[in-house]
């Protein structure tokens, strides 16, 4: 196809091919932004938490009254839970990945560091490595024996005591990784506060946080060997079959009633709700950006179609006179395939050079990596495409134009 | 003259009726996804008490020990017990109060009901007439009901109409876990948005129904809610019923202030109680103060999610793109009428008639894009609102931004209007009536 006659004829119609040579180029900067957005969206809500999430069921609960011994009375309800039929396993935590509340802990690795090295998840609780189903890559769980009341602890750092310290701990894969690149991280000490001390025994592959807001530190995690009391804040963990998780919370929580008909029970959910509704956000974002791209498709379109519609009865006396001239219908139809082909590409140079600002101008606002450059191609092929529909209708017509229409006058 | 303009336009809009189509949708999508995100953002950022959060001060001070300071340290963004205390009992302000979050559970009287948790705000005497809390029945407690440790409570309409069928309530008894409370006041609905005074509970939708003296409810050791950060050997939050250790901020001081020179009278007051302090050797650091204004306040903890500024950005993207696209189309509308506009140049109609005229067109096409933007925006809200968001339920529209979805639609249409129509009335008249 001859490029010069439609270079030239596009010449003499500036305003409208810079009009949609800028609509095009804006689109194509949303687009792959926004592609872009969509899928940091996607991967974030992908997140593994480490833990079976298809098999858990969480149970929190509230006395009254406080009961005369918290810990006892934690005890109490564990066993009565392991009695439930389907229940293979229970465990009391403080705190359940992406659940949203958190209980967090600066670690540093000398107790006189003037700066905590980084922030870590600290999970509290019994039985969490077989009740979560956390995969040990190394070491060895925590033994029974091994746990101390919370309200121990707590003394023993209001005095300063370190008796008891350095306590046992299992540590994240992420973190024992970061604090100790290519080191074996068994047996390596750190500290939570300048008097409590721990010492690595195992190291669980994930355990995502409760509040996984960063994606580069959302898998920093700590089990701790504490006992926590029934208070109101604490999560009962159940793990079961997929299938027997409403059975179980039914049986769990009657069971609870019957242990305390006084208490509340506050919250009782299979884990896929403690996910989902953590995520609900990057879901709604993330719908958000494909209406948006979808709408902006869509308007380009129309567009397209408007002013080729136009152009076409515009030239209809010209496309007559190159019909009459021996020009067929699939030169005429190419014709202005080509001419679309021309400008969309234009207006895709252009969009590149603003999708680079946009990129830059979101990093600076939102925290955002850098725009990959895979992202490129992406709104390119989205809006050729879009292009070449969008003028097939318009171009069909200025073929069916018979040559005949040179020899009229309008 | 504009009536004819008017009918002009009205009759060009139905002749090419695909063309008018696409025009009013491009402007009624952009416009549409526009006001939802603004009214989203409008509703979000607004002002929880007009009128007087120009008042309301949230003074920072830093009690952290010296390990790891650094120059221009940020102070806490809340306060300990011993230097709330400290504070509140200074009286240097018009008014001020001190408050945690928390939960308590309330055994109704009647059998009918089982005990439930509410959210519960543990505060001081001020706190009501300080944030002009509308009282349905009765008042708050007073300042010697907190140092009494008062076992006062003021419960929420909604609340009053679960237990106390709506009746007036007023000094009847409420047992909240386990001990008899006496109801001194029932408030009105009082939501304010965001929730300003505590953020650590999350910044919106969050609601408390029962508000009780902070004493009474540490004395009783009722469970707290809400963060809090800790320095040294300080421990926090381990345990529901246990306090956070002296090293910990974890309580919300307001106060309210009538004049500027008050704040800075209120400021220097700061400094030089953490001078004292450090003099006493309780704070380690040199003074470092913040005496914010509740705006400001909001404005320094980022309260509309970052999330919704994005969408606001996204939507001005999109109506960018649509203008451009009516910028198109009205062009290739206006030129395609060449022949039209250079017989009524011809009989004399001026340049500026035809401009204005033109121009009357794309405002009639706003016009219609703002009806139709108007609704697309009704529906976005009502998708908002069935989201599954903290601020979802919030998402309305208020008559100011229904006038600025006019405003916009028509100051959009016009300005897309204006170069079409421009490049329409500069036809030579002549040449277009010779080739016809």
């Amino acid at each position: 196809m001859e490029l010069r006659p439609i270079l030239a004829t596009l010449r003499r119609h500036k305003v409208i091919l810079w009009l949609l040579m800028l609509e095009i180029a804006l689109s194509c900067a949303i687009i792959c932004n926004g592609v872009f957005l969509i899928v940091q969206r996607l991967q974030h809500m992908d997140m593994p938490s480490g833990i079976a999430e298809r098999e858990l069921v969480q149970i929190q609960q509230a006395p009254i009254e406080p009961p005369a011994d918290r810990f006892a009375r934690a005890q109490e309800d564990l066993a009565t839970l392991r009695q439930i039929p389907g229940v293979q396993a229970v465990a009391m935590s403080n705190q359940v990945p992406f659940g949203g509340a958190s209980s967090n802990g600066n670690v540093m690795l000398s107790p006189t560091q003037p700066h905590p090295t980084l922030n870590a998840a600290e999970y509290f609780g019994e039985n969490l490595v077989q009740t979560m189903g956390l995969q040990l890559v190394a070491g060895r769980p925590l033994r029974p024996d091994e746990y101390v009341n919370a309200d121990v602890v707590i003394k023993a750092l209001a005095d300063g005591n370190d008796k008891g310290f350095p306590m046992p701990m299992l540590v994240s894969q992420a973190l024992a990784t970061r604090l100790w690149p290519q080191q074996n991280p068994l047996g390596k000490l750190l500290w939570l506060a300048p008097t409590a001390s721990f010492r690595v025994v195992g190291v669980v592959a994930t355990l995502a946080r409760a509040n996984a807001y960063n994606i580069a530190t959302a898998q920093y995690s700590m089990i701790i060997p504490v006992h926590m009391g029934a208070d109101k804040d604490q999560s009962y963990l159940l793990r079961t079959r997929p299938a027997d998780r409403q059975q179980v919370i039914a049986a769990a929580v009657a069971a609870l009633k019957h242990a305390d008909p006084t208490r509340v029970i506050t919250h009782m959910r299979a884990y896929d709700e403690i996910r989902s509704d953590y995520f609900k956000d990057d879901r709604a974002m993330a719908g958000i950006l494909v209406s948006v791209i979808v709408a902006l498709l869509l308007v380009t379109g129309l567009g397209i179609v408007g002013l080729a519609s136009f152009w076409v009865s515009q030239r209809r006396k010209q496309i007559g006179i190159r019909r009459a001239l021996g020009a067929t219908r699939t030169d005429i139809l190419h014709y202005f395939q080509t001419e679309n082909f021309l400008i969309v590409t234009l207006g895709i140079v252009i969009g590149m050079v603003l999708a680079y600002g946009l990129s830059l101008w979101l990093m600076l606002h939102y925290e955002l990596p850098h725009l990959p450059g895979i992202y490129f191609p992406v709104g390119a092929l989205a809006l050729w495409a879009i292009g070449q529909l969008a003028v097939l209708g318009p171009a069909l017509r200025a073929a069916a134009v018979p040559p005949v229409v040179a020899t009229r006058s309008v | 003259m504009f009536g004819y303009y008017l009918d002009l336009a009205l009759h060009s809009l139905t002749r090419n009726k695909v063309l008018g189509a696409l025009m009013v949708l491009a402007i009624a999508v952009g416009i549409g996804a526009c006001m939802t995100t603004l009214t989203v953002l409008h509703v979000l950022s607004g002002d929880p008490l007009p009128g007087k959060s120009g008042k309301l001060y949230y003074p920072q001070i830093d009690p952290q020990d010296a390990r790891g300071m650094m120059p221009g340290t940020l102070a806490p963004e809340q306060v300990t017990l011993i230097d709330g205390m400290n504070l509140l009992r200074a009286k240097r302000a018009d008014r001020q109060a001190l408050m945690a979050g928390g939960a308590v559970p309330i055994q109704p009287g009647s059998s009918s009901l089982d005990p439930f948790y509410v959210e519960a705000r543990y505060t001081s005497a001020d706190f009501f007439a300080m944030f002009d809390t509308p009282f349905l029945y009765g008042r708050g407690w007073t300042g010697a009901d907190d140092e009494a440790h008062a076992r006062d409570v003021v419960i929420t309409r909604q609340l009053n109409d679960k237990v106390f069928d709506g009746a007036d309530s007023t000094g009847r008894s409420l047992r909240l876990g386990g001990i008899t409370f006496r109801v001194v006041g029932v408030l009105d609905s009082w939501r304010p948005n965001p929730h300003f005074y505590d953020l650590t509970t999350g910044s919106y939708n969050y609601y408390e129904q029962a508000f009780l003296p902070l004493q009474t409810a540490l004395e009783l050791h009722f469970a707290k809610n809400g963060s809090n950060d800790c320095w040294g050997n300080g421990t926090g939050g381990v345990e529901g019923n246990a306090y956070p250790s002296a090293t910990c901020v974890w309580l919300q001081f307001w106060v309210e202030l009538d004049s500027a020179a008050k704040a800075a009278a209120y400021r220097q007051f700061l400094v030089h109680n953490s001078e004292e302090q450090k003099a006493l050797g309780r704070f380690q650091r040199a003074p470092n103060v913040q005496l914010r204004n509740l705006m400001q306040w909001l404005d320094y903890n980022r309260v509309v999610p970052g999330d919704v500024r994005l969408q606001a950005w996204l939507a001005f993207g999109f109506l960018l793109v649509c203008l451009v696209n009516t910028v198109g189309l009205m062009l290739a509308k206006f030129l395609r009428r060449s022949g039209e506009l250079s017989v009524r140049r011809a009989l004399g109609a001026s340049r500026r008639a035809l401009f204005a005229q033109l121009l009357t067109e794309s405002g009639v096409i706003g016009i219609a894009g703002g009806a139709g933007g108007l609704l697309l925006s009704l529906f976005g809200l009502w998708m908002v609102r069935h989201r599954a968001s903290d601020y979802a339920s919030l998402a309305h529209l208020d008559p100011a931004m229904l006038l600025v979805t006019f405003a916009l639609a028509i100051g959009a249409s016009l300005l897309a209007g204006i170069l079409p129509a421009w490049r329409a009335c500069h036809v030579a008249p002549a040449l277009q009536l010779k080739s016809h």
